[in-house]
């Protein structure tokens, strides 16, 4: 069962190092409050998963700014010019996962696989280096899971067994991300009691949860 | 022609190929278009990869919700009918096949049908976002661009040389001057730009061009 935690004691179990995924697509379905307690601490060196890096100063883009991330796994940093000037001046390292191979490759992780064959990105440089399959004429390559010791996700209610549902296309990377950490922490604007949540809306199952942080606590 | 007439052409083209019924993906920029030339007797449901089935126009002064947006990031409404999920699911739809159309911007398309959109290398790198995705699973893939660039360079090339958002993945490629389908044999100009000629086109692309019989216009 998950443990209710402030915002301050989630961002302290990180380390100098550590993998993180943060979920959103463009801050909708951003932890942001968790954003801004971690960047209140002292911690470094981070490696980052995540759909974007938002922007400069919204969403994620607050880790980068504070300069608290070293490298990403990433889709899309087009919206965020500081994630441009820093990779480009070779001061943050990055890998350009295909959006949705990046949910295959976390959900991998999450759902003990060992990787999935993709036919996104075959003849491209995204295939590079990668051992392949054919299966019904076509083309795939292997791509491995992607995995973190922390995962920082948003939703609009939680119970306290953790079941959550999400406001409406803040939903994104949230649920994927809820499985492929370790750690799974959870920002939320409500808490209710167990068995307010009616068991056909739950979205994400309160198993995959580990802390609950209710926003600005 | 005023750029946005252009932009206006192009997405009436493509609109054109459309069906009653059809799930469409369209990308940031001139492909949102699309959505403003779809004829009133017909519905198109829009799927946009951040997690909608049925995105809407954009809503009102006011009524905006930061948890209703495009992949751009701008505000959009759901139409009835509409369906939210997560990304997971999102990208099965694409890959899977299940979308009828994605309409792309590009930098460069070649006569393989490949599309570069992602990167200049030592440029301009926004990423990949969900367009290697889309090129690799929806069923109809059509690049929306100009023709040339900003030195009158052909944009349709005979080997793409920038790093390639799809291999061989493109059906249909619609300009500012022609509407040219992708085809196991090449390239095939279907329909020329009013106020061109075949001539005009053949002479601003680098690729080669199969020209049938009959060429058909628009506007």
């Amino acid at each position: 069962m998950p443990q209710i935690i402030t915002g301050k004691q989630a961002a302290m179990m990180l380390r100098d190092n550590d993998r993180i995924m943060v979920s959103g697509f463009l801050v909708s379905g951003c932890p942001e409050y968790l954003m801004e307690c971690i960047v209140a601490t002292d911690v470094k060196n981070l490696h980052l998963v995540g759909i974007s890096t938002d922007y400069d100063d919204r969403g994620v883009g607050k880790l980068i700014t504070a300069e608290k991330v070293k490298s990403l796994q990433v889709s899309h940093i087009g919206t965020n010019k500081t994630t441009q000037a820093l990779y480009k001046s070779g001061k943050l390292d990055i890998e350009f996962v295909p959006q949705g191979i990046l949910m295959e490759r976390i959900r991998a992780a999450g759902a003990g696989l060992g990787g999935i064959f993709s036919p996104v990105g075959v003849g491209t440089d995204v295939a590079e280096g990668k051992e392949t399959l054919e299966e019904n004429g076509r083309k795939f390559i292997l791509e491995r899971p992607i995995r973190a010791r922390v995962s920082f996700i948003k939703a609009k209610t939680a119970d306290k067994l953790g079941n959550l549902v999400y406001s409406k296309m803040s939903r994104n990377s949230n649920p994927v991300m809820a499985m492929g950490s370790e750690i799974t922490i959870v920002e939320v604007d409500e808490i209710v009691e167990t068995g307010e949540i009616d068991p056909e809306k739950v979205v994400t199952p309160g198993i995959f949860v580990d802390y609950i942080v209710r926003k600005g606590e | 022609m005023e750029k946005q007439n252009k932009r206006d052409m192009i997405c009436r083209r493509i609109a054109s190929e459309l069906k009653d019924g059809d799930y469409c993906n369209l990308g940031i920029g001139l492909p949102t278009g699309v959505a403003d030339h779809i004829p009133s007797d017909m519905r198109v449901y829009f799927q946009s990869e951040n997690g909608i089935l049925g995105a809407g126009p954009r809503p009102e002064s006011g009524m905006e919700d930061p948890d209703l947006i495009n992949a751009g990031g701008g505000p959009i409404t759901a139409i009835p009918g509409a369906s939210y999920f997560d990304s997971f699911w999102s990208f099965s739809m694409i890959r899977g096949g299940h979308v009828d159309m994605t309409v792309l911007g590009a930098l460069q398309v070649d006569q393989e049908g490949s599309i570069a959109n992602w990167m200049i290398p030592g440029k301009l790198v926004p990423g990949i976002g969900g367009a290697m995705d889309l090129v690799s699973g929806a069923r109809q893939v059509v690049a929306a661009m100009e023709h040339t660039d900003k030195y009158g360079k052909s944009k349709i090339l005979k080997k793409c040389n920038l790093p390639l958002t799809g291999h061989r993945v493109l059906t249909m490629i619609v300009t500012d001057m022609a509407a040219i389908k992708v085809t196991d044999e090449g390239l095939v100009l279907v329909d020329v730009a009013e106020g061109f000629t075949v001539e005009d086109v053949i002479k601003a692309t680098d690729a080669d061009l199969i020209i049938p019989d009959t060429v058909g216009l628009f506007n």
